[in-house]
């Protein structure tokens, strides 16, 4: 029969079908695994010419993205012989990317990094302290703010940044005038700006916020201005100078704590989470003053409706402190030989003026080098000015994990302000789970 | 005769060949893409990989120990029970009330049954959003402000250390109820009316209909939905990352499920090995409870 002569052929072909298909199946289980490693290479590879490439790595952020992309297009053009290869991952996807990397030798030889993850970097070996002959311990000292020492390891920098962040405090003009003050009088101490945050906050008959006089979101940048601000001019300090020691569970944190809770519970000039949280809460006009960093500029410039000025943050006590972070670039380990000295080449062109100038104004980050920061025309800009004067007395706290750090503090307040715990025993629970955070790490 | 019945039998084994063929896909699928992870994960517990590190140090159990005087877990493992405990019931008897009235309607029956059923359709990060800003303090949140019109003191829902989970357990039940009351209604027309006009024939009532008939015959539909239901609740996440400020399950780790202690933990904080400990626990938490539940429903039978 026709039928099953052709259908016995057929099922010879199948056969070889069938052991194709399994093959192909198995290829692409076993590809899944080979893209997991994140196969890539570095070498360099000019065809003939002696052109060295590096990778340099950095999270995405459009702004950053960009500029960085025209600044290896100058620095290109400055050195042919060097060919640089910008990738960038999603921020929430970075550290995975780099850990998967970094370890089999395949990742940059720049990298991107924030200043609080440094430890854990150093500490697995992935990067090398920069070389002293281009950056010396003296030459980033003078140069630099002195807050780049949160990058400084036993005795060696291992990580520079092209900007810093700090804070500066934020005043909606309009809300002044309404409140009766004056528009243009940002307050200059704590209690000034208690006073008037009292003036610009509105509550319903049963006391409901309708519109609160200033920020107490420790779960923003509060947590900031209270461990390096508020406690400072109340007289103490976060950590020993060795950062292994949490020094609060004493007076002056208690003090500095009973003050921060007190703006709630006894000034009653606002509360956390009003309209969710204090971005949503200044830019719908419904918060007198806020503190933040100079990347929210862009944010509240692009509402219109919105008239505001900066202020360097209010001092205390003859006081003035800030709080700084930024992100360093480092250079991997494993680079050596023309990529080293490639990547040198790059990383001071990175921190370069020209790049610091470029940074602070198609990014709104602030110069990390003092000199230039310190320009008449950066330093009394509106914007721009207070965040870089806050500069030369701010502190860039060396966080283990700022998410636990941060939460400590969180749960400190809701302990007093929702359970009415003393003050002093919800410092002391906070200081006693930091510090075992502190010991985890220092005594790994 | 042999020859056709040879050929037939071979052509069933091509037939069920080119079938295993098309399970092995899924099959590869999933090994590569669950099975290793989950024993990768058993074996990572047993380490103190940080994500970053070079090295996966084996710590043996330390992990596990850890657990035990870890008050976070235990805070987190009782908040997953209260999930489970509260939530499901409420959303089987809703789903159940639902689903009788719907099936005795005429007319709308499409309609209540799309409105009842889109909230379990709709993105839960959507849903969490929208009813984090109905909870909030009175400018802006719509129950306070009813609240308020009506007189009544403002409550402090999700700011509040005892509301604060049953807030996120409303919003959960309410997107959950439409999938129990469709797999409900299904169960009830899935029943002859024989039975009811056997049931009428001997007098029963509506009550007696409902407790003689309709609710055992729908014993196995139940009995799926509290499986299901239970892994689901056992599993919440996205709500609670949602509705909680900054993700974290405040206030004071009130509304804090085990799975957002483990996401934290493992992405956060990056301590995979202890992460990937308590993924083991609530492993074999899921594992036991599913068991439990299917050897009951066998033994019933």
């Amino acid at each position: 029969m026709g039928f099953h002569d052709t259908f016995f052929k057929e099922e010879h072909m199948k056969k070889k079908g069938f052991a194709t298909i399994v093959l192909l199946v198995l290829l692409m289980a076993g590809n899944a695994f080979l893209f997991a490693g994140g196969q890539q290479d570095v070498k360099s590879t000019a065809g003939g010419g002696e052109v060295t490439e590096i990778v340099y790595w950095q999270y995405y952020y459009e702004t950053k993205k960009d500029l960085v992309d025209t600044l290896i297009g100058m620095f290109e053009a400055e050195n042919p012989d060097i060919k640089v290869v910008h990738q960038t991952f999603p921020y929430e996807q970075y550290n995975t990317k780099v850990a998967s990397s970094v370890p089999s030798g395949t990742g940059p030889n720049v990298i991107n990094l924030f200043y609080g993850w440094l430890p854990t970097y150093i500490d697995s070996g992935y990067l090398q302290p920069l070389p002293q002959q281009t950056f010396s311990n003296e030459r980033i000292e003078s140069e630099f703010f002195p807050l780049v020492s949160a990058a400084k390891f036993e005795g060696s920098y291992y990580a520079l940044p092209t900007a810093v962040r700090s804070l500066a405090l934020f005043w909606n003009k309009d809300l002044f005038k309404e409140a009766g003050l004056d528009p243009e009088q940002p307050p200059r101490t704590v209690a000034e700006m208690i006073g008037f945050a009292k003036k610009l906050t509105k509550t319903d008959r049963t006391g409901n916020y309708l519109q609160v006089g200033m920020t107490l979101e420790l779960r923003a940048q509060m947590h900031q201005w209270l461990r390096e601000v508020l406690l400072r001019q109340m007289g103490g300090a976060p950590y020993s100078d060795d950062n292994r020691t949490v020094t609060y569970a004493n007076k002056a944190g208690y003090d500095a704590f009973r003050f921060f809770t007190n703006l709630h519970l006894v000034e009653k000039i606002g509360m956390p989470n009003f309209m969710t949280d204090d971005v949503t809460a200044f830019k719908s006009g419904t918060m007198g003053m806020t503190v933040d960093g100079s990347f929210r500029l862009g944010t509240l410039d692009a509402v219109s409706t919105l008239n505001y000025g900066v202020a360097e943050l209010p001092e205390m006590n003859g006081v003035k402190s800030n709080f700084a972070s930024f992100w360093a670039n480092g250079i991997t380990s494993y680079t050596t030989g023309k990529q080293l000295e490639a990547s040198v080449k790059f990383l001071e062109f990175l921190t370069s003026d020209t790049a610091m100038a470029m940074w602070l104004k198609q990014v709104g980050e602030l110069p990390a080098k003092k000199d230039l920061a310190m320009k008449d025309e950066y330093r009394n800009d509106p914007k721009y000015g207070p965040f870089i004067r806050g500069l030369e007395y701010a502190v860039a706290t060396k966080f283990i994990d700022e998410n636990v750090q941060r939460k400590v503090w969180i749960d400190a307040w809701d302990e007093v302000v929702l359970n009415g715990v003393s003050v002093e025993a919800a410092v002391n629970q906070a200081a006693k789970t930091e510090q075992q955070l502190l010991d985890n790490y220092y005594n790994k | 005769m042999i020859r056709q019945k040879t050929a037939s039998h071979s052509l069933e084994l091509t037939k069920r060949r080119w079938a295993y063929t098309f399970l092995v896909v899924p099959i590869l699928f999933y090994v590569v893409i669950r099975f290793y992870p989950t024993f990768y994960a058993f074996f990572l517990s047993t380490t103190d990989w940080d994500i970053v590190s070079k090295n996966k140090d084996f710590i043996g159990l330390e992990n596990y120990r850890n657990l035990f005087s870890d008050a976070l877990f235990w805070k987190t493992l009782g908040n997953t029970g209260k999930y489970v405990a509260y939530g499901l019931p409420v959303s089987l008897f809703l789903g159940f009330v639902i689903a009788y009235n719907i099936d005795r309607i005429r007319l709308g029956e499409g309609f209540f049954k799309a409105v009842y059923f889109i909230p379990y359709i709709t993105s839960m990060v959507a849903v969490a959003w929208v009813w984090r800003w109905l909870y909030q303090p009175a400018p802006i949140g719509v129950f306070n402000k009813i609240l308020m019109e009506l007189e009544l003191p403002q409550q402090k829902f999700l700011f509040s250390q005892t509301q604060a989970i049953f807030s996120i357990l409303a919003t959960t039940i309410w997107a959950d109820i439409g999938f129990q009351m469709i797999i409900f209604l299904a169960g009830i027309k899935g029943i002859s009316t024989q039975y009811y006009e056997a049931a009428e024939i001997d007098g029963a009532g509506n009550w007696d209909q409902l407790r003689y008939v309709t609710l055992p015959l729908l014993k196995p539909t139940i009995v799926f939905l509290i499986v299901t239901g239970t892994i689901r609740y056992l599993r919440i996440f996205t709500q609670v990352l949602n509705m909680s400020y900054q993700g974290e399950g405040g206030p004071l780790n009130s509304t804090k499920p085990l799975v957002l202690y483990i996401y934290d933990t493992a992405f956060r904080s990056f301590d995979m090995g202890y992460a990937s400990a308590m993924t083991v626990v609530l492993f074999l938490i899921i594992l036991t409870i599913t068991l439990i539940q299917l050897r009951v429903m066998k033994s019933e039978e």
